[in-house]
């Protein structure tokens, strides 16, 4: 049950990578990576639950604030190189 | 007070995610939960009214479940346009005026308007919003005002 | 089969339909602010759906606890980076296709501005 659900997420994954490489500008890139931040979280939860590694959670917890932290970085960022 | 307080919730939290009672652990707990403490208490309650805080955290727990159900609402809406072949979207911009006292009445209303149907908050201060809502039905029931008012209410507002 | 693993599967295969979904959306709408509705939305409610299936599936120990932080922090955490993220493309100045409209809120009408070129942060008539 835990295997389908994350080959459905992997794919849905895969559908946001589109998104991400073809994004016309910066900012859809920017909100596909943190979709695709989202979904990676509740993948490493799945995982750990596939495993019977109840470590994953903790690693999910910390990717969790990390996407959140990146989000804001990379505008940041942005704001200071201008790019498009 | 406000270091105490911050010391007890750091160490609340360090045993939620450690789960462990050995004797080294709950002291290496209590050294970084100092130290959490000591260096950021006056940036996590500060001169904040406690008292004030947790009346404002009851009424926002009450808040809460209409809040969930109109994320459902706002899901099986997003549905329908995703997955309709046509796509029935109109897109617009809009503005609109509020007054606010507290930044958390902004980010509590900031937040509730990107989960409710149709509307994604594009800029929030606590004069003005500017909201992009995706079609024409959800942009009026923004206007109707009741989150607005519910926010208030969590705020403590006297109109 | 029994109620605990009916339940689990019924949400934990509803969150992943609407994990599906929004990332259909992202694909498919057509400019960047409507892009922004199933990034806000659909990833918010699909996760919490998976973790409360998990939390379901484990009953009630510390994982649950861990499960429910993980949970609430991404239901907070989601629409402010979302938010942060459209907040950039409005100063930058990336435009929606329609055109704006001024509404004001406490009189409860709403007032569309007919001549489309109106400045987006200028409110002159209400």
């Amino acid at each position: 049950m835990f295997e389908i659900a994350e080959i459905i997420i992997v794919l849905a994954v895969f559908l946001v990578l589109y998104r991400t490489i073809v994004g016309p500008r910066f900012f859809d890139r920017a909100l596909a990576a943190n979709v695709m931040g989202t979904k990676t979280v509740v993948l490493l939860v799945l995982i750990g639950f596939v495993y019977a590694r109840p470590h994953f959670l903790d690693i999910a917890l910390v990717y969790a604030l990390i996407n959140f932290i990146a989000t804001l970085a990379i505008l940041k960022y942005r704001e200071s190189l201008g790019l498009d | 007070m406000s270091f105490i307080l911050t010391f007890l919730l750091m160490f609340a939290f360090w045993m939620l995610l450690s789960g462990q009672t050995q004797p080294i652990l709950l002291l290496l707990g209590v050294i970084s939960s100092l130290l959490v403490a000591y260096w950021s208490h006056d940036l996590f309650i500060g001169k904040a009214d406690i008292g004030q805080g947790i009346v404002r955290f009851l009424r926002l727990i009450r808040y809460i479940p209409w809040l969930l159900w109109q994320i459902v609402l706002a899901n099986l809406h997003l549905v329908y346009l995703t997955l309709h072949p046509k796509m029935p979207i109109e897109p617009t911009m809009m503005t609109f005026k509020t007054n606010f006292n507290t930044d958390m009445g902004v980010f509590i209303l900031a937040t509730s308007i990107t989960l409710t149907p149709g509307t994604v908050t594009v800029e929030a201060t606590r004069d003005e919003f500017v909201v992009h809502s995706i079609s024409k039905t959800t942009a009026e029931s923004l206007v109707s005002g009741e989150m607005q008012a519910r926010v208030k209410e969590i705020e403590g507002h006297r109109v | 089969m029994d109620v605990k693993t009916i339940i689990t599967a019924v949400l934990l295969f509803t969150g992943c339909f609407f994990i599906v979904v929004a990332a259909i959306g992202v694909v498919r709408f057509p400019d960047f602010f409507a892009r922004m509705h199933p990034a806000g939305k659909g990833d918010t409610l699909g996760q919490a759906l998976i973790l409360l299936s998990l939390m379901v599936y484990e009953g009630f120990t510390l994982i649950t606890v861990k499960l429910f932080i993980i949970m609430v922090f991404i239901l907070v955490a989601n629409p402010t980076g979302s938010h942060f993220i459209a907040k950039g493309a409005y100063v930058a100045g990336v435009k929606p296709t329609k055109a704006h409209e001024e509404v004001d809120i406490s009189s409860s009408e709403v007032a569309v501005s007919s001549t489309s070129k109106k400045h987006c942060g200028v409110d002159s008539a209400s």
